[in-house]
């Protein structure tokens, strides 16, 4: 698949904004390290909000036609993109009510049913657009729940971080962060690594043969019919070299999992300070980003077969 | 209704007349024009609702090169439709043919992405999805003479390697050439049920390929004489 950086820009920021909200709640419902202010929280909730709307905006980039854009909440029973669009847009207000019962010092049972309904609609939003890719059944990387778990444990990772420097710019305790981010890092890194170890083996999918139904002997391409390029060979008929991809998957667990964890050590043991904590959402969004432009440049959509791929 | 082609791969010579057909029939169509990028120039690229390709099946002596063409199969279970969050993808009751609304598509790619067959193909210069209407504007017109109620494909097919029909109804033209045939739809097991069904190539007899034996001393003579004669 051809990997759109606004996508990419998309999911990585979006996921990030909403995995900072929901873990910025559970902070505050606790009392994480004493707490934050009520200016610390409301700034932190407004910057999640920021990255899931630049997201947003990011996403309508990518589409050829974007005065349409607005019918895309009309198919939610069906679309998980449409649902995806529709929950990040009812997540909006929920998060508004439930900073401004911060603001306010409205009752705790509101602070907390909005914040937890906040929370909740986060998780849903971050899933569907998991879901937009692993509903497909032509695409054989994307067609597992590998793909939406990878999506929220990287989207809570780089919240956490993101968590985790707010904690350290307003001097809280940072232990219940560096175990909180400790603990998402490494739920996230052994999640991808199965993922990684799940799309590398072909299973039992379409080939050649099915494609074109001749399954008598075996078939290869002869002439594809078009002379240059045509839409799908530019859509879809992106690859990536075994070896490119493989360095690529080791940046991925350096940048988005070992370089952060050993921030959070840092960190803990008091040396480097908010340098390290920068460093630590740096390196895991810039991981992230990686690791989302290797999902789609690994994934082989099975039109291939008609150019001439004998599996996918 | 259940509309839809039949693609008799045995038949098929490969000549892309259904394509050009195909473009110059739909680009003045319902969701026409059929952008082309550069047509003349170094990097030809378009928009085709209908691409022909040419596979080889198993090997020498036995090898036979089979034309596949290839349009929207008007799937039972179209994804495409599912996926599409804008409702501009919409599969018709009456006769189960899969259209998008030009003026809903915003663009997004995703039901090319949910097809399996490439049958999808982006407008860059529309911004929309665009796809084989089977004629849409062409088989229901009751100005035109009935035996040119068909889909451009089909009537321009000079090998008759195309047909059209009705798959709802048992004793169609079309509902028995692939009952007799063994017809079969692409890529079964991703379940879309695709309505367009193809007939297999016919198994023929190896021809065979050994060199001719030596004649007798008959036909040396024979030879030699025919090398002397001035021509």
């Amino acid at each position: 698949m051809h990997p759109a950086f606004s996508v990419i820009f998309f999911t990585v920021a979006s996921g990030a904004g909403f995995g900072l909200f929901s873990l910025l709640f559970i902070a505050d419902v606790f009392k994480l390290g004493g707490g934050f202010e009520r200016e610390q929280l409301i700034i932190g909730g407004l910057m999640a909000m920021a990255l899931v709307v630049f997201g947003l905006l990011s996403s309508t980039f990518h589409l050829a036609n974007p005065k349409n854009a607005w019918r895309a909440f009309s198919r939610f029973r069906t679309s998980w993109l449409s649902r995806e669009g529709v929950f990040a847009v009812l997540f909006m207000p929920l998060a508004l009510v439930y900073l401004a019962s911060i603001w306010f010092d409205a009752p705790l049972w509101l602070r907390e049913t909005s914040g937890f309904l906040t929370a909740v609609l986060a998780w849903i939003t971050v899933f569907s657009t998991g879901m937009i890719y692993a509903c497909l059944k032509t695409i054989r990387q994307w067609n597992t729940p590998l793909v939406p778990a990878n999506y929220l444990a990287l989207g809570y990772a780089s919240g956490s971080l993101l968590l985790l420097l707010g904690a350290v710019v307003s001097g809280l305790d940072t232990t219940p962060y560096i175990a909180m981010s400790a603990l998402i890092l490494s739920i996230a890194a052994v999640l991808k690594a199965i993922y990684y170890f799940w799309i590398s083996s072909p299973g039992l999918g379409p080939t050649i043969n099915t494609a074109t139904g001749l399954t008598r002997a075996k078939v290869k391409l002869l002439d594809t019919g078009h002379t240059h390029g045509t839409f799908l060979t530019q859509e879809f008929g992106f690859q990536i070299a075994r070896q490119k991809a493989g360095l690529l998957k080791i940046v991925v667990f350096v940048l988005g999992f070992a370089l952060p964890g050993l921030m959070l050590v840092w960190v803990f043991n008091q040396q480097g300070g908010q340098a390290a904590a920068i460093v630590a959402v740096v390196t895991g969004i810039v991981g992230a980003a990686v690791e989302r432009w290797l999902f789609f440049a690994e994934a082989r959509h099975v039109v291939n077969l008609y150019h001439g791929a004998q599996r996918c | 209704m259940r509309l839809g082609l039949v693609i008799d791969l045995d038949v098929c010579v490969g000549c892309h007349a259904c394509a050009i057909a195909c473009k110059e029939w739909n680009a003045s169509g319902t969701t026409g024009p059929l952008s082309d990028y550069q047509p003349y120039g170094a990097e030809p690229s378009g928009v085709w609702f209908n691409r022909i390709r040419h596979y080889e099946m198993d090997t020498y002596p036995n090898n036979k090169t089979v034309n596949f063409p290839m349009s929207c199969n008007h799937c039972e279970d179209a994804e495409c439709v599912t996926v599409c969050p804008t409702g501009a993808s919409y599969k018709r009751a009456e006769d189960g043919i899969v259209l998008v609304d030009q003026d809903k598509c915003m663009g997004c790619n995703y039901c090319s992405w949910a097809c399996p067959y490439g049958a999808r193909e982006l407008d860059r210069s529309s911004g929309t999805m665009k796809k084989c209407t089977l004629c849409v504007d062409r088989i229901y017109d009751m100005e035109l003479p009935v035996e040119e109620r068909q889909p451009s494909c089909v009537l321009t097919c000079p090998a008759h390697a195309r047909m059209f029909g009705d798959f709802d109804d048992p004793d169609s033209a079309v509902s028995r050439t692939v009952r007799e045939r063994g017809g079969f739809g692409l890529m079964p097991e991703l379940n879309y049920n695709p309505t367009n069904q193809y007939l297999p190539p016919r198994s023929k007899p190896v021809i065979p390929v050994e060199a001719h034996p030596r004649g007798g001393l008959k036909e040396s003579i024979k030879q030699f004489a025919n090398k002397l004669v001035r021509r």
